[in-house]
């Protein structure tokens, strides 16, 4: 019981160090071009302090894993909070690794801001450490989950190096087609921010909207019940076949499909289309307050890295990144579900998805090495990489269950 | 065929584009190339950049491409992910029987798209015909390309090539190329060359006038075996089809009940099914419930059999305990390549009625017990001294059937009708009732015998998955087999470093097949200590 409340604290210690390490880094890139200073050394010194602050965040998510663990019984992997909270672990831990091998701490100006965000995302989902089913107790399960999550931890990495690349060479003089699909990376990002302002606004605001299903659905003892869903965000969408018992700030627009099933579902598109309203707003803002591309507004920040060591970052990251993904996400999920199941593959979805990312770093890999796919080309192989991560774990699990669809999300 | 003949004087085989002895670029008008050869085989004769004439060629080269192998894995990938829009229809939520509900299903939940998508055969699609083509291209593909060049590639590696013209070593992305002051001592910095790279972990192949470092040649193997590692993975999905390689069965215990797992010599008893729950005080937290609880174990307690007579037709089964034990979610029973899941249950089914019978014309006096038993009930039972009662008619899922008579819709006890008689020993009194849905019918309006109902018997019923897949060894150990060549390939790199000199000039160039930072640090590390004076060029990446 206190190890899980120490373990709340830790995490939000991490949070806040990452924030701060991430301002620090924008910091050391933006200014170094200010007034009366030597840009190699301002770099240097803001880096560093940045770097420190996110080792000591790193220690602090550290004793928020072992804590979590041992006062949960089982490896902090078993639920959606838990989950991204610990791919945000190991995005971290990758740049740390990959730090090691480079000394380049600018990648950090990209990855912590990342981590941040992954952070972030996790808190939306529900908290409690919960005692696990029988199909989840298997020492397989926590191996697969925990490789996979630092395979997808290292190619975010890749990612990372690969955006920096991209922002660092796509001429912004003129618009082309790649100044234009590198806004829209941005934005992409941008909209991951706007679900954040937006979740942690009106959380805590006493505002909710909550629909009652019309349809009962047999609870766990079998009895018949009418399920509720709780919306923290104004309802633009209302799940399919339901009442509103409790108004909120604004009615519904229009009603879910009702394939979307699950209450959760309608909730969760709901929060997708505010999380895209809002990202496209922030995007707009910023493109007035600028009156140029996001990428021009960020190019000057990046323009001393050497771009063949972006590139190569990116590719070492990638090259690490996919036997770990390899072994984790699809060797051992395919022993453990051997063992729960008498099936290493069933064609569900996760699993299904697990695929496609491995096929498609599989297919960077070929292009790379038999058909000299190098710089932009691979650069944007590892940022459409990771939104087919980013697919598998925020899409999936929202319109396709599947049998590993974690419980309470 | 035409021979190659190098002005080295050594005659190379058909299709080679760098003279296997001393590296000089070959004019060949076979091959389509005009920059220097691609370095990765070293100008070895590949087969497939050979021969393009006859069908044989066409298909061999169709497959050795890794261009059309990233088009084979781009449309599997694109394939897959088409069909996790919908689910498939082993994962549709709700009992489908025929296929007419399976397409009313699609079109039924997911409108017109549905309907597309059933009519496509995307429902099925990991199953369907094009979609096992594909694996099967990726499969010869795999083959093929590595039959391709692994020929080629054992040249390439097998003879360090010492000595070389001039054109290899320009031909080399990392070149460089200086004169040498008057009076230096080659012999010296060879060996002093030799040294520091040795001291760097190489391998040094050396005459009078050149050398050639070498790391990580093993390396260049990883591409290889981790595809036969694929290839063996493959190969385990395909064995599942031959009979007797596999098995999936699924059977319904109930307690206390033994039955035959179709399609092997074993039965199986279910002693007890338990499922149990978390407690609160075993959970970490406090966790709003509202009412509910969380699973903790399924459990099964099971005996497996083996029938001894299996191979004798219609001999009585012999059955000899080979197992006993639980069957737990994640823990299955295991016999030999046999396993058992815990993959289902149906808790609190009717098991048996129990009636009271009681003599209403005496005060209503209970008279004894009667139990049917709803999967075998006994024809007759004594119930007191002198009390018979018979089971006349039961249907354990009642219906009325279109004809008026009564019938059963399926032969689980769902809604069982029990007909049942009580006669007196001496045969003078008979009297006829059925049971139906909790109530009792009559046949007599004043009858001796009444029935009382009681709390019937509830059991549990296990859901057991019976499996077999003889292919999972080679599955895994084609896992296992990918994951050594991806780490051979990943995690070391080919370095081949040459320095050569002639007539006063010392020449270097450098060849890796990944990591070229590494490399550039590891020449620029030689130059400097050597204090070589030499200009290092590097030709542009793409
Ligand atoms: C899903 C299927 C496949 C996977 C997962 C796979 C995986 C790999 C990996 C991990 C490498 C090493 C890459 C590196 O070291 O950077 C590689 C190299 C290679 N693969 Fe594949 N591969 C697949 C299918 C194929 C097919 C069908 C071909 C046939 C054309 C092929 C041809 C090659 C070639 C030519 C190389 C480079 C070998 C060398 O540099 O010596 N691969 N593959």
């Amino acid at each position: 019981m206190q190890l899980i409340q120490l373990s709340d604290w830790l995490l939000d210690i991490a949070f806040l160090l990452y924030v701060i390490s991430s301002i620090v880094f924008v910091v050391s890139m933006t200014g170094k071009n200010w007034a009366g200073r030597d840009p190699k050394q301002h770099e240097k010194r803001f880096g560093t302090i940045a770097y420190r602050l996110a080792v000591i965040g790193f220690i602090a998510q550290t004793g928020y894993v072992i804590a979590r663990w041992i006062g949960g019984g089982h490896s902090p992997t078993s639920n959606m909070f838990e989950f991204m909270a610990f791919l945000d672990y190991c995005i971290i831990l990758a740049y740390l690794i990959i730090y090691r091998i480079y000394k380049l701490n600018v990648i950090g100006a990209f990855v912590l801001p990342l981590g941040v965000i992954m952070l972030a995302y996790s808190y939306v989902f529900p908290k409690e450490v919960t005692p696990l089913i029988p199909s989840l107790q298997s020492y397989w399960l926590h191996i697969h989950v925990t490789t996979a999550a630092l395979g997808e931890g290292i190619l975010a990495v890749g990612f990372a190096a690969g955006l920096m690349y991209l922002i660092r060479t796509v001429p912004q003089q003129v618009s082309t087609k790649s100044t234009k699909w590198l806004e829209v990376v941005l934005a992409v990002v941008l909209m991951l921010v706007g679900f954040i302002l937006m979740e942690s606004t009106f959380a805590r605001m006493d505002q909710k909207t909550v629909f009652e299903m019309n349809q009962p659905q047999p609870n766990v003892f079998g009895q018949m019940e009418k399920v509720k869903a709780e919306y923290t965000m104004p309802a633009l969408v209302a799940p399919a076949d339901s009442t509103i018992i409790q108004a909120g700030p604004m009615s519904p627009l229009f009603t879910a499909p009702s394939w979307m099933e699950g209450k959760d579902a309608a909730r969760k598109l709901n929060t997708m289309l505010w999380s895209v309203i809002t990202g496209v707003i922030l995007y707009g803002g910023l493109r007035l307050i600028f009156r140029k591309r996001l990428g021009a507004v960020i190019q000057p920040s990046v323009d001393g890295i050497e771009p063949d060591l972006l590139d190569e970052i990116s590719y070492r990251a990638i090259s690490i990144g996919y036997p770990v993904f390899t072994l984790g996400a699809l060797i051992f999920a395919m022993i453990w579900a051997q063992e729960a199941w008498g099936r290493f593959w069933g064609w569900d979805p996760k699993e299904v998805w697990a695929l496609i990312v491995w096929l498609f770093y599989s297919a960077y890999l070929h292009l790379r090495l038999s058909r000299g796919w190098i710089g932009a080309k691979s650069a944007w192989m590892s940022v459409i990489g990771f939104v087919i991560i980013l697919i598998t774990l925020v899409v999936v699990n929202l319109v396709i269950a599947g049998l590993h669809s974690y419980a309470g999300v | 065929m035409d021979q190659r003949k190098c002005e080295c004087g050594h005659t190379n085989p058909v299709g080679t584009l760098l003279c296997e002895s001393c590296g000089k670029p070959l004019v060949i008008q076979i091959s389509e190339q005009t920059a220097f050869p691609d370095m990765r085989y070293e100008g070895m004769a590949r087969r497939s950049q050979t021969y393009t004439k006859k069908m044989v060629d066409r298909v061999w080269n169709y497959f050795s491409s890794v261009k059309i192998a990233i088009g084979i894995i781009i449309v599997i990938l694109i394939a897959s992910a088409v069909g996790t829009v919908f689910p498939q229809q082993q994962y549709i939520p709700v009992p489908v029987p025929t296929e007419a509900d399976v397409a009313r299903f699609y079109t039924n939940t997911y409108g017109t798209l549905g309907t597309i998508y059933y009519q496509l055969g995307f429902h099925n699609l990991y199953s369907s015909w094009w979609f096992v083509t594909l694996l099967v291209m990726l499969g010869t593909s795999l083959v093929i390309c590595s039959l391709d060049r692994v020929v080629p590639l054992y040249k390439a590696l097998k003879k360090p090539r010492l000595n070389q013209h001039k054109s290899f070593l320009k031909g080399q992305k990392l070149f460089a190329e200086g004169e040498l002051a008057q009076g230096t001592d080659q012999a010296e910095l060879l060996a002093g060359s030799a040294e520091t790279l040795r001291k760097k972990g190489y391998r040094i192949f050396q005459t009078d006038r050149a050398l050639m470092a070498e790391k990580g040649r093993f390396s260049r193997w990883g591409p290889y075996v981790n595809h036969i590692g694929l290839i063996l993975f493959l190969v385990g999905v395909l064995a599942r089809s031959i009979p007797g390689f596999f098995l999936d069965e699924y059977v319904w215990v109930r307690e206390g009940e033994t039955v035959a797992i179709p399609n092997t010599p074993y039965y199986i008893k279910n002693l007890q099914y338990t499922t149990e729950y978390w407690s609160e005080d075993e959970m970490p937290v406090k966790l709003e419930l509202n009412g509910g609880v969380i699973a903790k174990n399924y459990q099964t307690d099971a005996i497996l059999y083996e029938n001894k007579n299996a191979d004798l037709p219609g001999a009585k089964p012999d059955l000899v305990e080979i197992k006993n034990g639980p069957i737990i979610v994640n823990h299955p029973m295991v016999h030999e390549s046999l396993y058992l899941y815990q993959s289902g249950m149906q808790e609190m089914q009717l098991g048996a009625l129990n009636f009271n019978l009681i003599d209403l014309k005496n005060g209503s006096k209970e008279v004894g017990k009667i139990k049917v038993d709803l999967y075998n009930p006994a024809q007759e039972q004594v119930v007191a001294d002198g009390i018979k009662v018979k089971v006349l008619d039961y249907f354990p899922d009642f219906i009325m059937g279109k004809d008026g008579k009564p019938a059963t819709k399926t032969n689980l006890p769902k809604n069982p009708m029990v007909a049942i008689e009580v006669l007196d020993e001496k045969g003078k009194l008979s009297e006829k009732m059925v049971y139906l849905q909790g109530s009792i019918l009559t046949q007599k309006s004043d009858p001796t015998y009444g029935i009382e109902i009681k709390m019937p018997d509830l059991i549990d019923i296990s859901g057991i998955n019976v499996r077999m897949d003889k292919a999972v060894p080679l599955i895994y150990f084609g896992s296992f087999i990918f994951m050594i060549g991806v780490a051979m390939g990943f995690f070391w790199q080919h370095r081949r470093i040459w320095v050569q000199i002639q007539d006063g000039t010392i020449m270097m160039a450098a060849h890796t097949n990944k990591n070229w930072f590494g490399l550039r640090r590891e020449v620029d590390g030689l130059v400097e200590q050597m204090k070589l004076p030499v200009t290092i060029e590097e030709k542009s990446k793409a």
